[in-house]
């Protein structure tokens, strides 16, 4: 915008268009951006030799600068699945370059998190990936233990995993549902959701929440599992697998459908490992990586599953592989159903496990544990770790770093959504607009976890 | 310089975690990725200001900050950890992104929360923060910034 | 046609009755879905807690065709002015309901990177409480909205519908502290 027509602007409105702008973090004309970086937004991932660099006049895009056309997209738009912003630089229809911005949802959890002691830590790491709520708590319990260096028992393991699993299914169909939504079908978005209430009531049974439960802890889970749990999760399991067909009626067969998946947005194992992209963007593509068949944690060694894995890496490959998985997380949780030990369903050791609430009436030490862990928090030694799980989004990791005190000296997730949105200038490279919706939605990112 | 010269400690869940010195950062990267450390899982920096003490190996001088690297093989299913000693004064390393081009988003986190510089990256702007942002939140110098609340006053000096 | 012919064909009423029960029974949220509160919206919309029979599913994409705000979730103060646009560009009347404590008053993120309620850039009109609200309780909000429109005037004008320009500093006498520099160690 030219600068006499932003004054008059801000002398009629009040306001000034400049307050959005986001200055450097803008894609600029070709001229006026680094090499590398136009590089980057042309989707150039496997690097060049050295010693040659790339010149814009000699990248493969033949339209001089003025017949293109700069525009963005978002954060507030209805199909960036949360506040993502984009920009494109386009030829007509045709997508040439682009450029993720993000920070829209910056919260500062990990600086949060310093000020949390562990025990407050999964409230704040639950909201990161708010659809996959459990998995977060589970990665960050995991590393908590890691330092603790304390063995859970089993019967907490298959109750984590029967939640992960759970949340699993949920995860996928609400992609089932915005998926469809973006590509036009309104009534996907009513069948995900309607299967989705279901499960999300079962949480609200066991956890007390629907979202953000707070209910996988280091040492354990929250509270056990209610009566009759098996009945309810027994109910899930067929319905959903049974409804889980009437998507395949609704968009597999569907030409449509097809014509608007199959082919776009093609990814190579490749480019997929040198973005370090994981999940179903990965098995797209070829390459069978999944954690929990390939570094095992929990107990998914002692259950029977697939790893669903596509060829072309398109749209419609990460389609029926999250498809795929939503049968594949139905088949774990019938043989959890069979295989739930009895037990505890926490750790017994006193400093890091508060005490059953009946039992602070009783003795003394036991509301001495409880006040302690409450306010001040247990203790973790001075140590490192990394630890990840396989959440539907690819890995998600934690990262803490401890001082010996009751608050992590410094808490980082590894979000996949955060590393996955590096691919859309490759994947969005010479599609068409249209195609860019299907794409991003078939990426399946949570802004939640990308911004932190 | 090769990987079994680097100074490095046992982790938890890794093989390895190495330290190499910022000059042999990027030999050291390289070597890993001809190693058959096929994709980079994160990079983080960790600011140590006021940390009682953390465990390194002998002849590795600890510095303010660290970048922390955390690699995948998926040949071997295993994992490797690198973690370099930044100095506060000067906080300049060396960018991986030649090596692994999924790094780009996460150095530049590192760089607008901490205010670490990675010299070869294409384009080192900010990422999460608003434009007119002035300093680096994750810093140990940078407050919460909390409002003082009804039951919680805001926090004096640590 | 004479007017004896007419008989029960008419309704009655004052025009303000009709104005506010048209405003009430149709009123088109924006889609302002910024985090987990926004699932929940979605929720709400979705097929067990049905919003289209209070005629509120059509969720209107540009600001221009919507007259509800739904805030629903965190703003952080890189998305404030966005907010602040995307309010302005809304045709009066409009209303704005706060999703979730986050929304509200800036619910457990007490730092550096949230807007501490999104009072302090938009008027609202109906805060609902919870993190994140359950459908049950955004219907609750969407109800007592409905309720304070029958109840109100329809000629009245909001003073702060005047855009305000962003840089004006806040009236409250506090200012929110974000210190740069932080003593370490304990005071003896």
């Amino acid at each position: 915008m030219s600068e006499a027509f932003d004054a008059e602007i801000t002398e009629l409105a009040g306001w000034s268009t400049k307050e959005t702008s986001e200055g450097s973090q803008e894609l600029f004309k070709r001229q006026e951006t680094s090499k590398d970086e136009l590089g980057r937004e042309i989707g150039s991932v496997i690097q060049l030799p050295e010693g040659i660099t790339l010149d814009p006049s000699q990248i493969d895009i033949d339209k001089p600068d003025d017949e293109t056309m700069i525009i963005n997209m978002g954060p507030q738009h209805p199909s960036t699945h949360g506040v993502l912003r984009l920009m494109f630089e386009l030829d007509g229809e045709v997508i040439l370059r682009t450029k993720t911005i993000i920070g829209y949802l910056h919260t500062g959890m990990e600086k949060q998190a310093e000020q949390l002691t562990y025990v407050q830590g999964s409230t704040n790491v639950t909201r990161m990936d708010y659809l996959s709520p459990l998995h977060s708590e589970l990665t960050f319990s995991l590393a908590v233990e890691k330092l603790l260096d304390v063995e859970m028992p089993s019967r907490a393991t298959w109750i984590r995993m029967l939640m992960g699993e759970l949340n699993r299914i949920s995860s996928h169909l609400m992609w089932l549902a915005t998926n469809g939504m973006d590509l036009g079908s309104t009534t996907a978005m009513i069948y995900g959701f309607r299967e989705r209430e279901m499960i999300l009531s079962f949480f609200e049974k066991t956890t007390g929440l629907r979202m953000n439960t707070n209910y996988i802890r280091p040492g354990g889970v929250a509270a056990d599992l209610p009566d009759g749990w098996e009945d309810d999760v027994a109910v899930i399991c067929d319905t959903i697998l049974k409804r889980s067909f009437e998507f395949d009626d609704l968009m597999t067969g569907q030409p449509i459908f097809r014509e608007r998946t199959e082919g776009v947005g093609g990814l190579t194992a490749e480019e997929a490992l040198a973005l370090g992209l994981t999940g179903p963007l990965l098995r797209s593509t070829g390459v069978p990586w999944d954690l929990r068949r390939s570094m095992p944690y929990l107990a998914y060694d002692e259950v029977e599953f697939d790893v669903v894995v596509g060829t072309y890496g398109d749209n419609f490959d990460r389609y029926s592989i999250r498809l795929n998985e939503i049968r594949e997380s139905i088949r774990i949780c019938r043989q959890i159903l069979e295989k739930m030990p009895a037990g505890d369903y926490r750790v017994q050791d006193p400093k890091v496990t508060p005490p059953p609430r009946g039992r602070i009436d009783e003795s003394m030490e036991a509301l001495i544990h409880h006040f302690k862990i409450f306010t001040e928090g247990f203790k973790v030694p001075v140590g490192e770790v990394y630890s990840a799980i396989e959440s539907p989004r690819g890995e998600l990791g934690c990262y803490i770093a401890s001082d010996g005190s009751s608050k992590p000296w410094r808490m980082h997730v590894r979000a996949p959504s955060f590393v996955n949105l590096n691919a859309l200038p490759v994947l969005l490279r010479g599609g068409l607009l249209s195609d860019a919706v299907a794409i991003i939605s078939s990426v399946d990112p949570v802004m939640g976890e990308v911004d932190r | 310089m090769t990987i079994a010269s680097t100074p490095s400690l046992p982790g938890i869940g890794v093989s390895a975690v190495l330290f190499p010195a910022p000059s042999d950062y990027a030999a050291c990267i390289a070597a890993l990725k001809a190693d058959a450390y096929e994709m980079c899982v994160d990079l983080c920096a960790v600011d140590y200001l006021g940390h009682p003490g953390r465990e390194l190996p002998v002849g590795v001088a600890p510095e303010r900050f660290e970048v922390v690297v955390n690699l995948l093989s998926l040949s071997k299913k295993d994992r490797v950890r690198v973690r370099v000693q930044v100095a506060e004064l000067d906080p300049r390393v060396d960018s991986i992104y030649f090596a692994y081009p999924g790094v780009e988003a996460m150095e530049r986190e590192a760089f607008v929360l901490v205010g670490i510089l990675f010299d070869g990256h294409p384009d080192l702007s900010r990422i999460l923060m608003p434009e007119e942002w002035e300093g680096h939140p994750l810093r140990k110098d940078f407050g919460l910034g909390r409002v003082p609340v009804q039951f919680k006053e805001a926090p004096g000096p640590r | 046609m004479a007017l004896e012919d007419l008989r029960h064909n008419f309704l009655t009423g004052r025009v303000e009755d009709l104005v506010k029960w048209a405003r009430y029974s149709s009123m088109w949220p924006v889609t302002f879905g910024l985090a987990c509160c926004a699932i929940e919206m979605m929720g709400a919309g979705g097929a067990d807690f049905d919003l289209a029979r209070f005629g509120m599913e059509v969720f209107r994409n540009s600001p221009r065709q919507a007259d509800l705000m739904i805030v629903a979730g965190r703003v952080s103060n890189k998305m404030a002015p966005v907010l602040r646009q995307v309010y302005d560009q809304m045709m009066e009347p409009k209303w704005v309901i706060s999703m979730g404590v986050c929304a509200s008053t800036g619910g457990m993120f007490n730092n550096y990177a949230i807007v501490q309620g999104v009072d302090q850039i938009v008027p609202v009109d109906v805060y609902a409480p919870g993190c994140p609200p359950s459908p049950e309780t955004l219907m609750h909000a969407i109800l007592t909205l409905h309720e304070t429109i029958r109840t109100g005037e329809i000629t009245k004008r909001r003073a702060e519908n005047n855009p305000i320009h962003l840089s004006e500093t806040p009236k409250s006498p506090w200012v929110p502290e974000t210190p740069t520099r932080v003593r370490l160690g304990t005071p003896r």
